[in-house]
């Protein structure tokens, strides 16, 4: 195992297309290593550009000491899972096992060997005189994972590996990747689109926007203080509240009178905007201590907990994550309240968090 | 051919499954099907019969009047003309046969092994102006082959190709290359790029990793559209005509023309000359017809 380090990376097709503008990227040994964002962000060509599926424009790639900049896929001894598990058709799952050590010209005991352990750890033992065809979709994938498996690579690249999967599956999937990640203690980048995928998964996650990182950060740094505002509407379902703040005698001032804890070093003379997780606001009765009038414009009503979606002072949409047990009809007259710590603050001309 | 045959084919019993009530006239419309498609099977099908029948009469048959349409006596003396001449040795008609399975042979190879990997090429990479590189290779099959006859003729004068087999075999895979390229991509382009990216994660080169996990897999549409290309070049006959003149470079189309005309013509032999030259190319549209349906559907989507 080891870490990849990706600098400057940047990555312009003959079309002139920029998939990955500047990429930087420090990945540990042994880390599970998230790249999130929109699809067109540039994170599957990065995760290319490591594999040696791309050639980058410029910029460098090293998996542990080596330059891999020119060194063909083969050569990076790296392991890839693809969102299409990619398993040669013809070839039954032993044979798809064992395809990339007979490529690697290993001896026949030895990939045997390999094949029987790589089997019994993701339980293929039934599917391996199967060809692909044969096998569900979650089969399939699990035979893919294997043969990443198999080669014992210093790092794992898996682009959306879940993604044809069903929800049930994917979730049980998650918690395989997870596990086997921890037990081998496994380099692995893990392309997703998925922000659930990202947060259960990940040690760390990479947001990515538009060919450039936006923020780097553990699950809970990226949740509970987003880098940007990109990172603040991407991240959370449903995402922050993005609250338009002045500082007034020592508070964050929102629109209709909302008072939120400001956090310290707010710079002074620039537009600022509050990200308030929906939790962090609450419904209460009208006129309650604290909250401002305010009023019920939906209510979505997800069993474990309701989505409302209110109305202050007439301006805009506010979501708050409620316990089911509070009810509200919609056209409610309520009060709104912040029961959250410090919000987040960004400057409304960077989009950066200032605060 | 085939394709319009099975299409005729499998568009009963698909008629059979519509609710009754949106038969209009039911039973009144099911008949006038019925008739329209007899009168246009008689159609289509009795200038075949008809050359079928010529093939066989004996010379006396073939201009009696009234035309005899059963009651004739069966010889194979035509199709002996067709390999044999008179004084026994290779018939002028044989060797022109020959020159057609080479000269569309040759050709529609030539077309694929260029073609294939272009349109894997133009499906995989992300090529400049890949658009308009496309659209330019598919205009060149815009204008009718005819009208660039003159030039081509005039152009191939200059570099000795006239009456040359290898003049015809170029011709032929230039106007085939377009094509192969256009229906080729479509069937590339169902072959995820995957197997290619794991393959060259196991160890081979990208050119490997095509040949030995991609191809096989194109093998239907290669199937289709070698055979669409066969088609074009056996049956091509206006180039044969201006760009070929002794016996021993013609194609089949221009020598079956040529037995026309004269003083006589001997249509027991053109009618045995056209059956030999119709047959290969039915034969092997039937054998691989179903690649052929799967290609011109996938190519109307794809287009």
């Amino acid at each position: 195992m080891a870490g990849i380090e990706v600098t400057a990376l940047h990555k312009r097709y003959p079309d002139g297309t920029v998939a990955v503008d500047h990429v930087d990227l420090s990945i540990g040994h042994g880390e599970l290593f998230v790249m999130l964002g929109p699809s067109g962000c540039g994170k599957t060509t990065t995760l290319r550009a490591i594999a040696g599926l791309e050639r980058q424009t410029t910029g460098d790639i090293r998996i542990g000491d080596t330059l891999v900049n020119d060194l063909p896929p083969a050569e990076r001894d790296i392991a890839m899972v693809f969102q299409f598990y990619a398993l040669y058709p013809h070839l039954r799952t032993r044979d798809n096992l064992a395809f990339p050590l007979r490529a690697e010209g290993l001896p026949k005991a030895e990939v045997h060997k390999r094949v029987d352990e790589a089997a019994r750890l993701m339980r293929l033992g039934p599917l391996l005189d199967r060809r692909p065809r044969q096998l569900s979709g979650g089969e399939q994938q699990r035979v893919a994972l294997a043969r990443a498996l198999v080669r014992r690579p210093r790092a794992f690249l898996m682009d959306e590996p879940l993604t044809n999967l069903d929800a049930e599956l994917r979730a049980d999937m998650r918690t395989e990747i997870k596990h086997l990640q921890g037990e081998l203690g496994a380099t692995m980048v893990y392309v997703t689109h998925d922000q659930v995928e990202a947060m259960s998964l990940g040690h760390r996650i990479a947001i990515l926007n538009k060919g450039r990182v936006e923020q780097i950060g553990t699950p809970l740094e990226v949740y509970d203080r987003p880098a940007s505002l990109f990172c603040a509407a991407f991240i959370g379902s449903p995402p922050m509240n993005l609250i338009d703040v002045e500082v007034a005698d020592g508070n964050l001032h929102g629109q209709g009178g909302l008072v939120l804890t400001p956090p310290p070093g707010l710079p002074r003379d620039r537009r600022l905007v509050a990200g308030v997780r929906p939790e962090a606001l609450e419904v209460t009765a009208p006129g309650a201590e604290g909250s401002v009038p305010a009023r019920v414009v939906s209510a979505e009503w997800l069993g474990d907990e309701i989505i409302y979606v209110v109305d202050h002072s007439g301006q805009r949409e506010v979501r708050v994550r409620m316990p089911p047990t509070v009810r509200f009809a919609a056209d409610a007259r309520v009060g709104l309240r912040h029961t959250g710590g410090t919000p987040a603050v960004y400057d409304v001309s960077t989009e950066e968090l200032v605060a | 051919m085939a394709v319009s045959v099975d299409e005729a084919v499998s568009t009963g019993p698909a008629r059979d499954h519509t609710p009754p009530a949106r038969r209009l006239g039911g039973r009144g419309r099911s008949v006038l099907e019925v008739a329209l498609l007899t009168v246009l099977a008689v159609v289509m099908l009795f200038p075949v019969l008809w050359m079928i029948e010529t093939s066989i009469k004996e010379n006396r048959d073939v201009y009696a009047i009234p035309a005899k349409f059963f009651d004739f006596t069966v010889t194979l003396d035509h199709y002996k003309d067709v390999f044999v001449a008179p004084d026994g040795t290779r018939s002028a008609l044989s060797v022109s046969f020959l020159n057609s399975v080479v000269v569309a042979g040759v050709s529609t190879v030539l077309a694929t092994v260029l073609g294939v990997p272009a349109a894997w090429a133009y499906s995989r990479f992300a090529v400049r102006a890949k658009k308009d590189q496309l659209f330019f290779i598919l205009s060149t099959r815009f204008m009718p082959p005819v009208v660039v006859v003159i030039p081509i003729f005039l152009m191939y004068r200059q570099v000795g190709l006239i009456d040359n087999k290898l003049g015809l075999i170029l011709i032929y895979a230039a106007f085939n290359v377009p094509f192969t390229i256009w229906m080729m991509k479509g069937f590339v382009d169902e072959v995820p790029a995957e197997y290619e990216d794991a393959a060259m994660l196991d160890g081979y080169t990208r050119l490997q990793a095509f040949w030995k996990f991609t191809l096989p897999l194109l093998v239907p549409g290669i199937a289709a559209t070698a055979v669409f290309a066969l088609i074009f070049s056996w049956n091509e006959f206006v180039f044969a005509t201006f760009l070929t003149s002794s016996d021993s470079v013609r194609t089949a189309p221009p020598a079956v023309a040529g037995l026309i005309g004269g003083t006589t013509t001997d249509w027991g032999l053109v009618a045995a000359a056209s059956v030999v030259f119709a047959l290969p190319v039915l034969v092997f549209a039937y054998l691989v017809r179903k690649h052929l349906i799967a290609g011109v559907t996938l190519g109307a989507v794809r287009r």
